[in-house]
């Protein structure tokens, strides 16, 4: 899909020297009202616990990476790490195990219920999902799930869950059934087909909503924090660690946090916005 | 290599009847094309045959075995889609060795074998290329050869030449004919396409609202439609159709002018004629003595077609077409001078909408 | 030709989570607001919630910042659109660009904001430089909530207003360009064009966009922890201090049926406001 040229950008163009000055200024203004923040989080994140208490702070960073090691040695913070990393990747595997063949079925068949099974999606928008953790925490004493991997990653699924059905469904409608249809009458049955034919037309964007689960996974903090207490996520640690810490622990948390969030969105890109294109509907 | 025979299907969508009890028996090696307007069933009929789509009732038979509750890939047939659904991800060598490779077919028969319907489509070029590096037409032939390397008892081709342009589809038209007359393969054909219908088949079976109107050769078709519908539907332009009132004695009213038809107690039926089988004797007013008994035809607007002149007039208030020569000196408003080439006159009843035997 | 039960199979194992995951928590939820551990139905709960100090400046500092937060988000979403969408170079590293805080986490957003409000912090650095100021000031104290609440604000709008972008600027990729070139014939300018199809026309993503934000705005936590500590209370933070300090679990559910109930009615009335009817859609 060509989005480019979509409007504004008609044949002829009135618009004088002055408009384009104020758009590619616009345009700049926006841009490194994105990137300073981001910028100002990596130059503390790489300077010496010393400078990032002294003042006036210096606009460059001074590419010492004490505060990063001091971080990585800190007691839980190694462990939070791989705690976080465990939650995602069950979130993942979990959104992507449920969501996909849900989301085959809806591009896929029309059958009695479809509706109701969307609007039971859909409504998940409509509800703050993180408070979910509240009831969830007394019912996982009970049944033995308390502060485990698997039970903060259930949690977790419930928010990726519902993106995980509507992207694999906008993934599985660009893929016409025509393929599947042309392969059924070559000889295929439908798991045959299904194996043959689609999965490996969709197997980038699959793995594209897997990432997604992963970062909503990634970043969640409320349910983490709520559900966990010896077995804390990254976030649920830093969060519980906000208010003692000392500064350059805090910048240093920050940036493993984003770092890995920045490199996701990057390789997913491609597929935001025609997930959200279809997701609107 | 099959007869086809379809025993009393129907579909049902919900309340909605897309196909309405069809029977029809397809020979072994024939052409049949499914013609139709869109949404008058021609594709669920083929899809049905296919196993794309299960009828609600009715049995399919496809040689000795009844495949309706067969699977796609038990059925023996092979597709070709209209939008070609030549696999992105394969090479067109892999493409058209799909449906071998799921046979398990030994190497050397597949390589035989791509390679013979790769000669036959003209893509032997292009055998290492992905679908995306193709042009319609060669997708196009891509599908068609992965159709015919399968050796199907059937073919099904679901419009397969209405995503090409103009000129490539006549150009494709004449070599699938050529291909699919070699391989002895029993063909149903869609198509909304007059003109792809009547060139290619041996039998068309025109469809109009769920139901088979008329199912016959060609000419058949053209010269004899069983129904008002196929004769106000084939041809370019359509038949022309007058009403006739009873005069008595098998003798009709129409546009003032007695003519020799049916012997039935109808009050009004209604007469029919191609606008190319009238001969125009003159024009009113010219000098030109009318032969008695000859209808006359207001001149409303004129088509200049080359080969033809188009002039739609009106008869009796009714909208009336004829194929005048095209240097003929005809003005809007002229009133022409016409009759019909007696044999080529026919009847259809009004509330049946079928034709009347003359006899 | 498939069996009719396919389709419930492979919906079986997302409907199954749905409902022990969504469906039944928020039964829950509603129970534990209501029923005391010795299975009394009571009132008592809402009561101890109402009643207590917090409660009112947090249900009025959530309600205010999704009042901040949301429009102008939306705003400037839709002008970031736009601005994408009469580019012809560089379209998608900007989108790129633009949409980088979609990957980063309320807590990460908070941490970032308070890297340039905190004493030392870059704000006051470079206010110090341009002579505004001779020594830090205390930006980020309780008693400068004004300040916090500018501090959340914009971190807020920093950090979801990508979500909103793509939305929007997937909405706009769906309506035909025919439409601008005939409005464009028939001497529509650039605001007419905007006004008369854009707006119109992505009614459904506005929709989208605006439930989707205003429900995270109600879910606001980890940013006000992070730059305000409890200094600036919001409902999901006292949710928090309810369940681990206060270690009443009955209240945090009074706490958040509050957020379902306001978020619902949002919903509800954003779903009324943007309403598009079934004929009129693209």
């Amino acid at each position: 899909m060509s989005e480019a040229h979509r409007f504004g950008s008609g044949p002829v163009q009135a618009a004088g020297p002055w408009s384009r000055y104020l758009f590619t200024g616009a345009v700049v203004v926006l841009c490194l009202w994105v990137l300073v923040p981001i910028y100002l989080l990596l130059v503390n994140t790489l300077s010496s616990p010393e400078a990032v208490a002294t003042y006036p702070k210096r606009a460059l960073p001074e590419f010492d990476t004490q505060s990063l090691a001091f971080f990585m040695n800190y007691a839980g913070v190694g462990q939070a790490l791989w705690n976080s990393i465990k939650v995602a990747t069950v979130t993942m595997i979990l959104s992507i195990g449920a969501g996909a063949p849900a989301g085959y079925a809806l591009s896929r068949f029309d059958f009695r219920g479809k509706d109701t099974f969307r609007v039971l999606v859909l409504m998940t928008r409509a509800f703050p999902l993180p408070l979910l953790a509240l009831p969830l925490a007394v019912l996982y004493i009970r049944i033995g799930l308390d502060d485990s991997i698997l039970g903060l990653a259930l949690v977790h699924t419930t928010l990726a869950l519902p993106f995980a059905v509507l992207i694999t469904f906008s993934l599985f409608s660009g893929i016409p059934i025509e393929l599947e249809e042309a392969a059924w009458t070559l000889g295929c049955n439908r798991f045959q087909a299904f194996i043959k034919v689609i999965l490996p037309l969709v197997l980038p964007g699959i793995a594209a909503s897997a990432i997604f689960a992963f970062v909503i996974s990634w970043n969640e903090v409320f349910a983490a924090a709520v559900l966990t207490i010896e077995h804390r996520t990254l976030p649920a640690f830093l969060l519980q660690g906000l208010a003692e810490s000392p500064l350059h622990l805090k910048f240093a948390g920050g940036a493993v946090l984003v770092l890995p969030a920045l490199l996701f969105i990057f390789l997913v890109r491609k597929y935001l916005f025609s997930m959200w294109g279809i997701a609107n509907r | 290599m099959a007869i086809i025979q379809i025993k009393g299907v129907a579909k049902q969508y919900g309340k909605v009847h897309a196909l309405h009890s069809i029977d029809m028996t397809i020979a072994d090696q024939e052409f049949m094309v499914l013609l139709g307007a869109s949404g008058c069933g021609k594709t669920t009929l083929l899809r049905i045959v296919a196993g794309l789509e299960t009828a609600t009732t009715g049995e399919v038979w496809i040689g000795e075995k009844r495949v309706d509750k067969l699977a796609p890939k038990d059925r023996g047939i092979a597709m070709v889609f209209q939008n070609y659904a030549v696999f992105p991800h394969l090479t067109v060598y892999e493409n058209i060795a799909f449906g071998l490779r799921m046979a398990k077919m030994e190497q050397k028969e597949v390589d035989r074998r791509v390679e013979r319907t790769a000669t036959l489509m003209h893509i032997e070029g292009l055998l290492k290329r992905y679908s995306g590096q193709l042009s319609g037409g060669q997708r196009q032939r891509v599908a068609v050869a992965r159709a015919l390397a399968t050796e199907p008892q059937v073919l099904l081709m679901d419009e397969p030449l209405s995503n090409l342009d103009a000129l490539l589809r006549m150009e494709m038209r004449a070599e699938l004919k050529t291909v699919l007359a070699e391989s002895n393969t029993t063909t149903i054909y869609v198509t909304h396409d007059q003109v792809e219908a009547m060139s290619m088949a041996d039998r068309i079976a025109i469809m109009n609202g769920g139901k088979i109107v008329q199912a016959s050769s060609a000419v058949e078709v053209y010269r004899n439609p069983a129904a008002h519908f196929v004769g106000s539907f084939i041809g370019n332009p359509p038949m022309n159709f007058l009403t006739a009132d009873n005069s008595g004695d098998g003798f009709w009213q129409v546009a003032g002018v007695r003519v020799k038809g049916p012997d039935t107690s109808q009050k009004s039926i209604q007469f029919a004629i191609r606008p190319e089988d009238i001969v125009v004797h003159g024009k009113s007013g010219d000098g030109s003595t009318a032969s008695e008994g000859a209808f006359t035809a207001g001149v409303r607007i004129l088509e200049p077609l080359g080969s033809h002149l188009l002039a739609s007039c009106k008869v009796d208030d009714q909208l009336f077409r004829v194929v005048l020569n095209s240097d003929a000196e005809v003005q809007p408003g002229d009133t022409l001078q016409w009759s019909p080439q007696a044999d080529r006159v026919r009847w259809f009843d009004p509330e049946t909408e079928l034709a009347l035997s003359t006899v | 030709m498939y069996p009719r039960s396919l389709p419930y199979l492979l919906l079986l194992p997302s409907t199954l989570f749905l409902c022990v995951f969504f469906l039944y928590p928020f039964g829950l939820v509603a129970w534990q607001a209501f029923v005391t551990d010795t299975g009394q139905f009571t009132s008592e709960f809402f009561v101890e919630m109402k009643s207590h100090w917090k409660f009112n400046t947090a249900f009025t500092n959530t309600i205010l910042l999704a009042l901040a937060v949301v429009p102008f988000q939306v705003c400037l979403a839709l002008y970031m659109a736009t601005l994408v969408n009469g580019m012809k170079r560089g379209r998608d590293l900007i989108l790129y660009i633009w949409t980088i805080p979609l990957g980063i986490s309320d807590l990460a957003a908070g941490i970032i904001w308070l890297a340039i409000f905190e004493q030392t912090g870059f704000l006051n650095s470079m206010m110090q430089g341009m002579g505004f100021i001779d020594q830090p000031v205390s930006l980020l104290s309780y008693q400068n909530t004004g300040m916090i609440f500018l501090a959340i604000l914009l971190a807020e709008v920093w950090r979801a207003t990508a979500i909103v972008l793509v939305i929007l600027v997937a909405g706009m990729g769906l309506i035909p360009k025919e439409y601008y070139e005939a409005a464009e014939v028939f001497g529509a300018g650039r605001w007419k064009r905007f006004t008369k199809i854009t707006l119109p026309m992505l009614k459904p993503s506005l929709q989208t966009a605006m439930i989707l934000r205003v429900i995270m705005a109600f879910e606001v936590f980890a940013v006000v922890v992070a730059l305000g500590g409890t200094n600036l209370p919001v409902l999901m933070g006292e949710i928090y201090t309810w369940q681990f300090d206060l270690q009443d679990a009955n209240v945090a559910a009074a706490y958040a049926l509050v957020i379902l109930l306001i978020s619902i009615s949002c919903t509800l009335l954003i779903m009324w406001g943007l309403r598009t009817p079934k004929e009129a859609r693209v």
